[in-house]
């Protein structure tokens, strides 16, 4: 299935990009499937998202848990914790 | 209610004669915070700020009289002593307007989608976020909060 992929702040930089759609497979259901399945891709993917730093989502601009689910033509952002204020 | 995510600074004293024009309001009480001592770059998610804000006015008027309300902040390049964020609210009564603009103010920096990053001498820096300010949030659920 197909999902828009987004980044913030300091895992943005670290991964080169703000946005990406990508092709997950269909058992890539909840948001942190979708953080391991990221992870996979090794080097600042495998950094970024390892599993002692702490990184929280959104599905579609809401926030959101690890065990919350992804459907195809999602919006999913992963993100520090943030700072405003 | 209002809710805004700009670059411009703000009017204080023109946002909070607007909230005062409605004569059933009897208290406004108002929020400023601004960078401390060194300039940053603000950046957040474009779409879900606006909502998270929105969300976060609304859980408030649930819970205290808010007759109107307005949150302001800013994104982009800030210096020492430029004002972030304006959190204002008008009420009949000064305890509902105190309670509820302290609450927008603590959801606010755990829950909308804002990023911090320190233009230091030695390089630039992300703030990592502060656990006190999830204490701060986590106190408005005891229930006992919850009256205004």
């Amino acid at each position: 299935m197909k999902l828009t992929v987004r980044f913030f702040a300091s895992l943005k930089e670290q991964l080169g990009r703000d946005v990406e759609e990508i092709e997950v497979p269909a058992g890539v259901a909840t948001v942190a499937a979708l953080r391991t399945h990221l992870m996979k891709r090794g080097g600042d993917w495998q950094a970024a998202f390892a599993e002692k730093k702490l990184v929280r989502a959104a599905v579609n601009q809401e926030m959101a848990q690890p065990a919350a689910a992804i459907k195809a033509g999602d919006e999913v952002a992963f993100f520090p914790p943030v700072t405003g204020g | 209610m209002k809710i805004s995510v700009q670059r411009e600074e703000f009017d204080l004293n023109k946002e909070i004669d607007l909230l005062r024009k409605d004569e059933k309001v009897g208290a406004v009480a108002s929020f400023v915070g601004q960078v401390r001592e060194v300039a940053m770059t603000l950046e957040h998610y474009p779409g879900m700020t606006e909502k998270a804000i929105a969300k976060i006015v609304e859980e408030a008027r649930t819970r205290w009289a808010v007759l109107n309300c307005t949150v302001i902040h800013r994104y982009g390049e800030l210096k020492p002593a430029d004002p972030i964020v304006l959190v204002a609210v008008a009420s009949g009564h000064r305890g509902d307007a105190f309670a509820a603009c302290e609450f927008i103010m603590d959801y606010l920096k755990t829950r909308a989608p804002f990023w911090k990053k320190e233009q230091r001498a030695e390089g630039a820096r992300w703030v990592e976020a502060k656990s006190a300010d999830d204490t701060a949030a986590e106190r408005w659920q005891d229930p006992k909060r919850k009256a205004g």
